[in-house]
């Protein structure tokens, strides 16, 4: 059981909050929070717990050595729930600045969100990567 | 006061739960501690990761092992 904890843990040390919203931009930062996750990238978590104040969801955003927050647009409710909760931002990124345009089409293209997964990797560049697995693996 | 460990039951879980028995005893506060290691019970919490601890519901802690002085001022800012 410990060792089915520390894989799942070592896999995904990069806590990634998609705004999800009702936009193209903000299902592209779902889908790439989404493959990401599948890739072990990272650990998609939910960002609507935040939201809703619950603390399992409060503290662990906390406690995390990596962090992304994916924006679709400037609107940045993800930023807004983050800051609102008093969590500080570790890695950030807006989608529509990588030159997306927001509309209402939800048919989402390969090209784009393959696009948005490297933009999300890139913003992660500068955080501790290995450092999260070790400190939050039960090893 | 209920106090409950969440954790498969790995050693950095146990010296978590050790660390937290060593302040209840030291503070002489009267409290149930559980060492909760049921997965789904412990996702019922939306903890990222384990070791957590949870003080009368409110989780306190993710990931890591707390010190004795974090969990001094969880307990005692609860009397």
């Amino acid at each position: 059981m410990s060792q089915q904890c520390c894989e799942v843990q070592q896999n995904g040390n990069v806590m990634i909050l998609a705004c999800s919203g009702g936009s193209n931009v903000g299902q592209l930062s779902n889908q790439a929070a989404v493959e990401l996750t599948k890739e072990g990238f990272g650990k998609m978590f939910c960002l609507t717990g935040i939201g809703g104040h619950l603390s399992g969801f409060v503290q662990s955003a906390k406690d995390v050595p990596a962090m992304i927050a994916i924006d679709g647009c400037s609107v940045g409710c993800a930023k807004a729930i983050l800051e609102h909760a008093e969590i500080p931002l570790k890695a950030y990124l807006v989608i529509t600045d990588l030159g997306i345009e927001k509309n209402k089409n939800f048919d989402l293209d390969r090209e784009t969100i393959e696009k948005v997964k490297n933009a999300v990797k890139s913003a992660c560049k500068d955080l501790p990567r290995g450092v999260g697995s070790k400190s939050v693996c039960c090893g | 006061m209920e106090i409950k460990v969440l954790g498969p039951g790995c050693k950095r879980c146990q010296q978590t739960e050790h660390i937290v028995q060593e302040v209840v005893s030291e503070l002489g506060i009267s409290a149930k501690i559980d060492h909760v290691t049921d997965p789904i019970e412990i996702s019922n919490y939306g903890v990222f990761g384990t070791p957590a601890v949870v003080v009368d519901g409110e989780v306190k802690s993710v990931g890591k092992i707390p010190s004795k002085e974090e969990v001094k001022s969880w307990l005692q800012g609860k009397n």
